[in-house]
């Protein structure tokens, strides 16, 4: 019987020739992830450990990765303490993906696992992040779990309670407009099937607007298929997956042979034609409540946040960098932008898109998650309306439950930070990018 | 028997949960202070008013968002339990795994203040003299809620594989 991209994963992982939904297996873990949140894991990992006379020893050290990104530099002297503890941890361990604060390989989790070359596909990854379902996009079965249950995998090498998903085959069909890109895609969909509309299944991507997504755009619907629900995204690897693997990771030998049969079972199939598809706009507080751009428009903003494992990316920061281009920002808006890894940063600089951002008016900031979860470098006040890249906009998401966020793409914040109200691109970029110098 | 404390709609994040900021506290012995922290429970809680095994009522995806255990822990602090009438996976996981007590109950209806009594099949609302079927959770996950949850089971599991190999 057939089988799709996961299934075969779980398969291989479980030492099985096939597998069924619903079953409950104990795959091997190929790599685990986690950040700041290491600090529960290390005390729960302890716990296991206590009354067994065994010594505290992690199963595989080069399967582990840690990277901070949550809090960084640290906002609170817990912070500060827990990121000692953790450090002191990895030493111990000998755990060899370690990513600290630093300016030469630091960055927010996702970012760095995919440009270090540490998922590869038909790898089964677990992450102490929901947003762990980014790395669907190299073909991976990537999921998000808790700190306990990351300190059971840290312990035996394998996840023990895992339900095999069943699978929705989403074909994605038609080209991309301009101005239009993956987060408007992943929110169409997202609007379309609910936020609890793929809940314990996985969104396998297919169709020709897939076969041309670079992986950057790849990154941003997987990552975004929890807040459908979605164990996990997930997208068959092709010519794509191995030219960023070879020219971003400089991986050479790599296994070719990993696609969904042609006779897999799909608990449904969804279609969506994306080449009618506007800008889109998730309004407070679900992401599901999503909207195109159009109605949105004239929404008085205060902040507008660019950034993040969503949307923090080179070509993210190229969009908003050419429509912001010899232009200023409106005095009523303040416009924060985190690359999303320090790679990024490098890269944005030397394309000259740090300096155009910050003489727009922008302020530019250290590569990591920022106020998305609400934590430092950018709450909001009482009342405030943001509007940011990321994938959250639920009530006190950014640190203040009587603030609101709205949801959209890099081009569409870009936009709006130029008038101060929600703007749509395909108004105002079109000229600039087609170089027309009286644009706008 | 027990009393229903909070009634919630769908979609609950564990944004409302247990906010983002409070993150950095992690320790599961910690956390119960933060629960519902923005929100009036949260001071009913802190201030002793609400029992043990005190009932939260909430509809569709409950748990929705991020992995965070913290949002478990918080709400396992003071025993309280849960119906839904659907639940988002990694919470419902991390539930199963730290033993906070979780009910899915596709048909649940109920106000504040009602008193509800779980049995195996069926929550029953004393207040309102209804019953409403509920969806027990699979076997495998039941194994893990026997040994006293997942560190527990995760030990069992050790010192198993550590016989084997010596």
């Amino acid at each position: 019987m057939g089988m799709t991209m996961v299934e075969k994963i779980l398969s291989r992982a479980s030492d099985r020739t096939q597998v069924f939904p619903g079953e409950v297996l104990e795959p091997r873990v190929d790599l685990a992830m986690s950040h700041e949140n290491s600090a529960l894991v290390i005390n729960q990992f302890q716990e296991i450990f206590k009354g067994t006379g065994l010594e505290p020893k992690v199963w595989d050290p080069s399967r582990i990765a840690i990277i901070f990104d949550h809090r960084v530099p640290a906002e609170s002297a817990k912070t500060a303490t827990n990121q000692k503890k953790i450090r002191q941890f990895v030493r111990q361990q000998g755990i060899q993906k370690f990513h600290d604060i630093r300016g030469d390989e630091g960055g927010i989790c996702h970012q760095v696992l995919a440009e270090s070359g540490y998922v590869l596909p038909g790898y089964v990854v677990v992450g102490t992040d929901s947003h762990t379902t980014t790395h669907g996009a190299f073909g991976a079965f990537a999921f998000g779990i808790g700190a306990t249950e990351m300190a059971s995998v840290w312990t035996l090498g394998r996840v023990l309670n895992v339900e095999v998903p069943a699978t929705i085959k989403v074909n994605l069909r038609g080209k991309i407009p301009p101005f239009v890109g993956a987060k408007d895609v992943i929110l169409a969909l997202i609007g379309k099937i609910s936020a609890q509309g793929a809940n314990f299944k996985v969104l396998e991507f297919h169709g020709d607007t897939i076969q041309r997504l670079p992986t950057s755009g790849r990154m941003t619907l997987c990552n975004m298929a929890i807040e459908a629900g979605a164990t996990s995204g997930i997208v068959p690897p092709d010519e794509e997956t191995w030219r960023y693997l070879h020219t971003e990771c400089g991986l050479t030998e790599l296994n070719r042979d990993l696609f969904p049969d042609p006779d897999a079972t799909y608990a449904e199939v969804v279609e969506l034609d994306v080449s009618t598809l506007t800008p889109m706009v998730a309004f407070p507080h679900t992401v599901d409540n999503v909207k195109s751009v159009e109605e949105a428009y004239g929404i008085a903003v205060d902040q507008i946040m660019i950034g993040s494992c969503t949307n923090g990316r080179l070509d993210d920061i190229e969009i908003a960098a050419k429509i912001l281009r010899g232009k200023k920002i409106a005095r009523t808006v303040r416009l924060l932008v985190f690359p999303a890894s320090y790679r990024i940063y490098h890269q944005a600089l030397e394309k000259g898109y740090i300096k155009e951002l910050l003489e727009a008016g922008a302020v530019v900031m250290n590569p990591g998650c920022g106020p998305c979860l609400g934590v430092h470098e950018g709450v909001l006040g009482d009342g405030e309306v943001g509007l940011s890249t990321t994938n959250r906009n639920f009530k006190g998401r950014m640190g203040n439950p009587n603030a609101e966020v709205y949801l959209c793409s890099p081009a569409v914040a870009a936009a709006s930070a130029l008038s101060g109200v929600i703007t749509d691109p395909r108004q105002i970029g079109l000229p600039l990018i087609e170089s027309n110098p009286e644009g706008d | 028997m027990a009393n229903v404390v909070l009634t919630l709609g769908d979609d609950i994040s564990t944004d409302h949960i247990y906010p983002g900021r409070y993150m950095a506290t992690v320790l599961p012995a910690e956390t119960p202070q933060y629960a519902f922290a923005d929100y009036p429970l949260n001071k009913k809680l802190n201030s002793g008013q609400i029992p043990p095994q005190s009932i939260i009522v909430a509809g569709e995806n409950f748990g929705c968002g991020s992995s965070r255990e913290q949002a478990v822990s918080a709400l396992k602090g003071w025993e309280l339990v849960i119906i839904a009438r659907s639940f988002a996976r990694i919470f419902f996981q991390n539930a199963v795994n730290l033993g906070l007590k979780l009910v899915i109950c596709p048909t649940i209806e109920a106000e504040e203040g009602d008193q509800l009594e779980v049995t195996e099949e069926e929550v029953i609302n004393h207040s309102k003299s209804k019953r409403f079927p509920i969806i027990p959770l699979p076997a495998a996950r039941k194994a893990i809620i026997e040994a006293g949850g997942l560190i527990a089971y995760t030990r069992q599991r050790l010192l198993e594989e550590r016989k084997i190999t010596h």
